[in-house]
């Protein structure tokens, strides 16, 4: 029982790790270090169903005949490729933000937008 | 327990205690390392669980290329993170309600390597036993990827395209107008 459900629950830690970074922290660039670690805890996840007891990885060889299935890695390979673009797209947005407001801190930008909606 | 339970076990606990340590940690540089030694530690898992092609490209687009960036970022930004206080009860309760519910959901779950769950019973046969013959490559990874799904592959491209004209757009030298004054 206990091994049948580790990889899920562990994986639902990771995961909510992830996310406590993501609305707990107010440095930008911990937040999307916290929405990384969300991503692979998901791609842990997928890559954990697609296994497949006493089997191999899927490459057909004489020797094997119980592979794992191959459908999830696809699926994660490229969630990964996405995951560094929306990574890069989102430090891009924080170099920005750190070049009008001089700062990556939320409460400090917030604050800053405050002053500037008074004067 | 075998061995190949033991790694996956211990794979996984190193995973929980490198996010509990970046979670404490002040240093923004060394919370972007740690983020490089938990994909790492990701790839790794992903070994032990049969996903060779998920791990090499963990190993390299998501420790390598993730880490660069971050460390680019930080060399913007500066590497010290300013301590604000902040209400953590609210977060708290948030991921122990939303955490709850996601384990009561896996109790409807199949167990871990279980060779009858229906994710196996599918597609994923004709993948494993026609592909050879359709496709003629041995790793049905990459028959599956650049043939029977190349839509999926075709609009990661895209994704990816969207996203360098993105960084390009905010990087660029046009985006220098509209600098706040202090």
């Amino acid at each position: 029982m206990i091994t049948g459900y580790f990889n899920y629950w562990v994986v639902i830690i990771l995961m909510m790790m992830g996310f406590y970074i993501v609305i707990s922290d107010s440095n930008l660039i911990k937040k999307i270090i916290g929405l990384n670690i969300f991503q692979t805890s998901v791609f842990i996840l997928f890559i954990s169903m697609s296994k497949v007891k006493g089997g191999t990885a899927p490459i057909l060889t004489a020797e094997a005949d119980v592979y794992s299935n191959p459908l999830p890695h696809v699926l994660i390979l490229t969630a990964i490729v996405v995951g560094v673009s929306t990574s890069a797209l989102g430090l891009a947005i924080i170099a920005r933000i750190h070049r009008a407001y001089g700062t990556v801190d939320e409460t400090i930008i917030h604050e800053q937008d405050d002053l500037q909606d008074e004067g | 327990m075998d061995i190949e339970t033991i790694i996956n076990f211990s794979l996984l606990t190193l995973l929980a205690l490198t996010v509990i340590v970046l979670i404490r940690m002040k240093s923004l540089l060394a919370i972007a390392l740690s983020s490089g030694v938990y994909s790492f530690l990701s790839a790794g898992l992903f070994v032990a669980m049969d996903a060779v092609d998920v791990a090499f490209t963990e190993a390299a687009v998501g420790a390598g290329i993730t880490t660069i960036l971050l460390l680019g970022t930080i060399a913007i930004t500066g590497r010290e993170q300013t301590v604000s206080k902040h209400k953590r009860f609210l977060p708290i309760a948030v991921i122990t309600i939303t955490g709850a519910a996601l384990i009561y959901g896996t109790l409807d779950m199949p167990l871990y390597g279980d060779a009858n769950a229906p994710i196996h019973t599918h597609v994923a046969p004709h993948y494993l036993t026609q592909s050879s013959e359709e496709i003629g490559i041995p790793n049905v990874v990459t028959s599956v990827l650049a043939s029977y799904r190349g839509y999926d592959t075709l609009g990661e491209v895209a994704v990816i395209f969207t996203a360098a004209v993105g960084v390009l757009l905010l990087l660029g030298k046009t985006a220098k107008r509209g600098v706040r004054k202090q």
